[in-house]
Order: structure tokens, then C-alpha cells, then sequence
């Protein structure tokens, strides 16, 4: 079955993924920023966060009101709001789009929660292909470290405390992210994820996925992608 | 094209709900479907006490009801930019959260489930918006097979007779305007509840729609769907079969039945 609808551009689509802790959100912060210094027009858009769906996300989430079916079904509408009104247009536009979590989130926690994976996977057949998707590997107990450490509050549906898993955040949290990080790790080669091992440092993850990048989209911008001379040309002309 | 012609009612149509034991469920699904303004809530109205007059105890539901998702899509619709991917998702996201919530529990416990619309239209707006049409009923393929689906069908004049009657003015949404079928709401109505019309029509084979002639005077659309309704309960009443009798009564109204119930009160 094809997953998703290929990417027809101009623009470029990279999507990070990982549990909770990999690192990932701060290594597309950096590239975002490396590619906007060499001139490309960069976007950025995180899971859950369409401003449509906040108020009922956040009523699920307050009253603890979500089945795994309903919260499958709310982050895919979530996703759905993004890629209609923000992701397709700037790809269409020629921008190169940074995705904080993608489809395969959806495809790893729904799993975990007990959906249908040919329902789940056939829901998010609308999205569009990724040009890259980067996954960090990163054992559970670094991730743990990392997430127990630095925060101070859990949230129920982040520990998977809708599973019953246990009664202690802490445990269900370890319990649930295990279960996650078995997912993801049996997409790699199905997905094509691009490895990146998060137990190194911050700058040699970044260096390579930067050098990813350049193998993919050139050393040159390519054709159609916007950045930055393109819109001064324009200014000028 | 999947055809459910055969499926058992209160089973699923391709994908199970995760922790739902189907062979709890003993009440009744009746589900009144049709285009916009073809009178499905005036006749629901009349349907609801002519049941509970009989004995069964009813629970009425509709699109946009959820306490998870009814506000949050009004509000969506005050807005020029929901995309309609995300509508038909906004709305399956209504839909599960009162099959589980409501329509499951009320089902365990014997109720008669009434319900204003069902996937039908989900699907029938989405494929009339160009939809993938495979995707769609895949997507809402963990919806309850229902033991009656009553098609309210009318044609376009008929509705454009009782929007401008009923109602007065013509509505942005079922005018279709987010797609603007025509150059005003008139002629966009006009072409889109045709293609809805069409759609319907489309699932009425597959899904076993029970198709009611609309046009007629609403005393004689409600004659008819009370004969589709009566249908449903044969057998069900004879003395032989005492032991089914409790099966349309809520004996044991589940815990989470009455939470439910609570909730749609506040």
C-alpha cells in the first residue's frame, strides 16, 4: 500500500522523529537555522499544534475524556488542519517545510494504545511524503534520563496513564515509552528513516544531518525551492 | 466498492473498536439519514415519544453532539479555513466520542439508539468534495452496523422549498460555499446537494439504506418510518420469547451509561 502522496514540490519536507527525549526537537531548531544562514525560506510546524483543534485537545486532555480511537482520530484532524493550510500551500510555494513529528508518531503511540494499524495508517494516506525523515536512536534509559530529570510534572496521557499500564506516572511513563521506541524501531527500514544516534554529541548529530541534507538537496539550492536572493531579486526587480 | 449488505447489525464495518466486546450489545441502532433540511429532526421528534410510548427506553443523538467535539467544530465552522480533510476527521472525531461514550454503553444496557445522521453523511460530504472515496469509508470503517439506516431522499427543489420555508436563508456549510460549487449560495446549493444526492444514492446499495420518499407530507414520511421502525422489534415482543423481552428495556443501565447521560445534561 503507498503510505503517503508524493511530494510533488517545489519545496522540501524534513521531518524529525523519536520518543520523548531523543533529542530531536533541538536538532531541527539548529538545522532550521543552518538552512535559513544559507538562504532557503524555511517553515516550521510541530505536531499538535493547530490552533483549530487546541480547545477540544486540551477539554480530551483536562477531563480525561479520550478513547484510543478519539485520540488517534483528534491528532489526525490536528495534522490535517497543518497539511491543508500551512504545509501543502508553503510546499507549493517552494519553502522547505521542518516538521517536529510526523505521521509516524501517530503510527507508533496509536499502535501502543491497541488501534488498527491498517486503520491508522490508512487515516494519515492524505499527508504528503517526506524529502527526509530523520529518526534518533536513542535507548530508553538515556531518553528516560533526560525527560525524568529535566521536567518536573508528567502528564497522563504522555505516560500513557489512559493504558493502565500502572498506577505510578513514573513506571507507566518507562512502560509506555518502551512500547513506543519498540514501534519506531520496526519502521526504520519500512519508513526509510534516516538514522541519527542521539547518545552522541549535539554537534555531531547536527553535522551529520547536515551532511544528509547536502547529499540530498545538493550544495546548491535547487531549482523552485525559494530562499532568500530569490525574494531580494524580487524586491529590486 | 466494499458492500456490507450482509453485515450483523451491531457488529463493526472493517475495523473493531480497541476494548469493545461486541456480544455485550443488546438494544437497537436506528439511524435517520438524508440531505440537508429534508426533515430528519422533525420526524426524530415524533419517532423519539412514539418509541418510549411503546416502552423502549430511547437515547436521541446527532452530528456534532459530542461533549469531546461539538463545540470545537462549531466554532471551526464560524471560520473561513477548515479544509475539508479536516472536517471529515473533525467530524469522525464527534462520532467515535459518542459511539463510545454514548451510543456503546446505551446499547449495552438496551436502549433504543435514535441518532440524527450517522457516517453517511461524513462520507457523503467528503466524496462530494472529491475525496478519496476508498479512504473515507476505510476511516470510518470502526462505526457500529446499524439495524436500520431510514434514507430520508428528496430532490434539490424539494430542499431549496423547505430551506427558503423553514428556515428563511441559505447556510454557508450546506451550501457547500468553502468550495463555492456556484457563483452565489443559490446555485452553489443547487449543485452541491445534488452531488450530496448523488453520493447517498451511491451508498444506499452497499450500506443497506432503507430509502423513504421524502417529498411527501411529513404525517406520511412519519407513517412509513414507523413501519420501517416496527419491523425492527418483530419477534422481539412475543410471548415465546419472554427472555428477549428485557433486551429492549435498559435492565441494567451500565455505570458509564448514566455518566453519559449526566454529561449531555450539563
Amino acid at each position: 500500500m503507498q503510505f503517503f502522496v508524493p511530494n510533488r514540490g517545489p519545496g522540501r519536507l524534513i521531518v524529525v522523529e523519536g520518543i520523548d527525549g531523543s533529542g530531536k526537537s533541538t536538532q531541527i531548531a539548529l538545522l532550521s537555522q543552518w538552512l535559513r544562514l544559507r538562504g532557503y525560506a524555511v517553515a516550521f510546524s510541530e505536531w499538535n499544534s493547530s490552533p483549530l483543534v487546541h480547545e477540544t485537545t486540551r477539554r480530551g486532555k483536562r477531563k480525561e475524556m479520550f478513547t484510543p480511537t478519539s485520540f488517534s482520530l483528534i491528532h489526525a484532524t490536528d495534522f490535517a488542519d497543518r497539511m491543508e493550510r500551512y504545509i501543502i500551500p508553503l510546499l507549493k510555494a517552494g519553502a522547505v517545510v521542518c516538521a517536529d513529528r510526523y505521521a509516524y508518531t501517530a503510527f507508533a503511540r496509536d499502535m501502543v494504545r491497541g488501534v488498527d494499524r491498517a486503520w491508522v495508517r490508512n487515516i494519515y494516506r492524505f499527508a504528503l511524503k517526506p524529502d527526509l525523515a530523520f529518526y534518533f536512536k536513542v535507548p530508553l534509559e538515556v531518553a528516560l534520563g533526560r525527560i525524568l530529570g529535566g521536567r518536573n510534572a508528567l502528564k497522563y496521557y504522555e505516560a500513557g496513564m489512559d493504558l493502565g499500564l500502572s498506577r505510578n506516572i513514573e513506571e507507566s511513563f518507562r512502560i509506555f515509552q518502551g512500547r513506543i521506541l519498540a514501534e519506531y524501531e520496526s519502521m526504520i527500514e519500512e519508513m526509510g528513516f534516516h538514522v541519527i544516534d542521539a547518545t552522541k554529541s549535539i554537534e555531531s548529530q547536527q553535522k551529520e544531518m547536515r551532511r544528509v541534507v547536502l547529499r540530498e538537496f545538493g550544495v546548491t539550492r535547487p531549482p523552485g525551492v525559494l530562499g532568500v536572493e530569490l525574494n531580494a531579486a524580487r524586491l529590486h526587480a | 466498492m466494499p458492500d456490507y449488505k450482509d453485515r450483523k447489525p451491531l457488529s463493526y464495518y472493517s475495523t473493531a473498536l480497541p476494548g469493545v466486546d461486541y456480544s455485550e450489545l443488546q438494544g437497537k441502532l436506528i439511524v435517520i439519514e438524508g440531505p440537508d433540511a429534508v426533515g430528519r429532526s422533525t420526524q426524530i421528534r415524533g419517532l423519539k415519544p412514539w418509541l418510549e410510548e411503546a416502552g423502549h427506553a430511547v437515547l436521541d443523538t446527532g452530528m456534532a453532539r459530542s461533549a469531546l467535539a461539538g463545540k470545537g467544530i462549531k466554532e471551526a465552522k464560524q471560520g473561513n479555513t477548515l479544509g475539508s480533510i479536516t472536517m471529515t476527521l473533525y467530524y469522525l472525531t464527534d462520532f467515535a466520542d459518542r459511539l463510545e461514550n454514548e451510543i456503546i454503553p446505551a446499547l449495552r444496557a438496551g436502549v433504543v439508539v435514535l441518532t440524527d445522521r450517522y457516517i453517511y453523511s461524513v462520507m457523503a460530504r467528503a466524496i462530494a468534495r472529491g475525496e478519496n472515496r476508498a479512504w473515507i469509508e476505510k476511516t470510518a470503517g470502526f462505526a457500529l452496523v446499524p439495524h436500520a439506516v431510514l434514507y430520508l431522499r428528496a430532490d434539490v427543489p424539494d430542499l431549496i422549498s423547505r430551506v427558503v420555508v423553514g428556515r428563511g436563508a441559505f447556510d454557508f456549510w450546506e451550501s457547500g460555499m468553502d468550495l463555492r460549487f456556484g457563483r452565489n449560495m443559490f446555485d452553489s446549493f443547487v449543485r452541491y446537494q445534488s452531488r450530496l444526492i448523488r453520493v447517498f444514492d451511491s451508498l444506499a446499495a452497499p450500506y443497506n439504506f432503507q430509502v423513504i420518499d421524502a417529498t411527501r407530507p411529513p404525517v406520511e414520511v412519519f407513517e412509513s418510518l414507523k413501519a420501517s421502525v416496527a419491523r425492527i422489534f418483530d419477534g422481539d415482543d412475543k410471548p415465546a420469547a419472554g427472555d428477549r423481552r428485557k433486551s429492549v428495556r435498559p435492565a441494567h443501565p451500565s455505570g458509564s451509561f448514566r455518566a453519559a447521560a449526566i454529561r449531555r445534561k450539563s
